[in-house]
């Protein structure tokens, strides 16, 4: 085929670019939609309650997957400090997942359980006090603001219809269930059952 | 991975490094002599035009060997389905060869750790190194690296323990958790402003500290029925359940009127979280070791 071929028909030029890099997607990605290891729960994992999805919106909306990765690799260093390693089919009930790319902080795949809940509220009002050398921003806002649960039963039924089990019952309860919470209530909830499904010596 | 899918990534990757190999092939130019050419692309700008001259051959071979070092690991690495690769690489058993590495390095020492009585351990400066390791990576945080505490978190260099400072306690401690829990108002939730202030009075009057010694006696009679059944009549505490002695210097929350009365208002509620199911017995043991030479 001529170069100038090419050069001269753009809808030719079009469909060589998007098979040209579409081989990547195909061959590693698109399997894996239909994978069992990244379809299936593992065992034990139960859909976030009303006020940990509420808590894991905060976490979101303050940025903290930014700083903080939900990863663990498979790599001795890293279960060493943080536990065992993280597997596919623990993220399945995640949209989106929160694994992030950049460890400015710990990873928090597994922090669940790790501190109590006084030292986590503690922690987010002011870092400082309990870890000198960290540069975590402190969230007192967390501490005023109640939780917004106009919106809880639509994100769980969004979540279901995207295959999430929730029952009826717990998006009938969700509202009441997070009414007059402070924020930071939720996210200390969500933190405390990050990866506790998966427990193992290390 | 089902065989459908398997075939499908093999074909697809193969598929593309030939298709890289016969691109490369089929658009080279003569390389017969390493000259430049006066052939043109057809393109003129201003006069400037653009030299259609064939690969460099360093370039060019620097291609195929990049599709040859693919087709090698390939064959070495699982790259194509189910094929596990000549090498029977995996990530998991990467992991666990450079588990069973430190286990061999580091295992002696830690069964030899770990069975020693943790009075014992306490004197061995090398446990003792590793102890303080340890405690770095996993107390500190709360604790403090030099584990003074702060406020809410106990200090353990001291001899007042909320749970008991025998090795047995602090083992315990460690494997399991603690989970302390004082109600609001103790025992008497209909609790009166005025009998808050009174029994706060009555607090600190152990340490000889009552604003007001009308209100700490009036506070007698409130402190036997709403907190005595933890604190103890003579307010010594319970160290069965963690309720501290309110007689002594050591406050973990605070020993001045003002945080007394609000602990009183609200109670306290905390978690030593447990680290029997992240540590192993070994680690603990030497753990238990290094709390107990902070104090003695």
């Amino acid at each position: 085929m001529k170069h100038e071929i090419v050069e001269k028909n753009l809808g030719l030029m079009i469909v060589l670019i998007i098979l040209t890099i579409s081989g990547g997607f195909l061959a590693e990605v698109v399997p894996l939609f239909f994978s069992k290891d990244t379809n299936e729960p593992v065992e034990g994992l139960e859909p976030l309650s009303a006020l940990e999805l509420e808590g894991r919106d905060i976490y979101i909306r303050e940025g903290c997957h930014v700083c903080h990765t939900q990863q663990i690799r498979p790599f001795r260093a890293e279960t060493e400090r943080y536990g065992h390693y993280s597997v596919a089919g623990e993220f399945v009930y995640d949209r989106p997942f929160l694994w992030g790319s950049k460890r400015t902080g710990p990873d928090l795949a597994r922090v669940g359980g790790r501190y109590s809940d006084a030292w986590q509220r503690q922690h987010l009002y002011d870092p400082r006090s309990v870890v000198p050398e960290s540069n975590m921003p402190a969230f007192p806002w967390l501490f005023e603001n109640r939780v917004n649960h106009a919106d809880t039963a639509a994100k769980m039924t969004t979540l279901q219809t995207l295959g999430v089990p929730y029952s009826d019952e717990q998006i009938a309860e969700a509202a009441a269930e997070v009414e007059g919470k402070f924020e930071i209530e939720a996210l200390v909830a969500y933190l405390q059952q990050l990866g506790t499904v998966i427990s193992e010596k290390r | 991975m089902s065989t459908f899918w398997s075939i499908w990534v093999s074909v697809i990757v193969l598929g593309t490094i030939f298709g890289c190999w016969w691109l490369l092939l089929a658009t080279r130019k003569s390389q017969t002599t390493d000259t430049e050419t006066d052939r043109t692309t057809g393109h003129s700008f201003d006069g400037i035009e653009e030299l259609d001259n064939p690969l460099p051959k360093w370039w060019f071979y620097l291609f195929i060997a990049t599709c040859v070092f693919s087709l090698g690991y390939l064959a070495l690495y699982p790259g194509l389905g189910n094929f596990k690769g000549l090498l029977g690489w995996t990530s998991y058993n990467q992991w666990e060869a450079e588990v069973q590495q430190a286990e061999a390095r580091y295992g002696e020492l830690y069964a030899e750790f770990g069975d020693t009585p943790v009075v014992e351990l306490a004197e061995n400066e090398d446990a003792m190194k590793m102890g303080q390791r340890l405690f770095a990576n996993n107390c500190s945080v709360c604790h403090g690296s030099a584990g003074r505490g702060s406020l809410g978190f106990p200090n353990l260099t001291d001899d007042d323990w909320l749970y008991g400072g025998e090795p047995e306690n602090i083992l315990t401690t460690l494997r399991q958790g603690r989970n302390g829990n004082m109600p609001a108002k103790g025992m008497m939730p209909n609790m009166t402003s005025d009998q808050v202030d009174q029994v706060v009075n009555y607090v600190l009057s152990f340490s000889d500290r009552a604003k007001d010694p009308e209100a700490a006696k009036a506070g007698e009679a409130v402190f036997a029925q709403a907190c005595s059944a933890c604190h103890g009549s003579d307010g010594k505490g319970n160290q069965a359940m963690g309720a501290p002695n309110l007689t002594d210097d050591t406050w973990l929350y605070g020993s001045t009127y003002g945080w007394i009365k609000e602990t009183v208002m609200n109670g306290r509620q905390n978690q030593m979280p447990a680290q029997g199911e992240r540590l192993s017995e070994d680690q603990i043991q030497i753990l238990a070791a290094y709390v107990y030479s902070l104090s003695n």
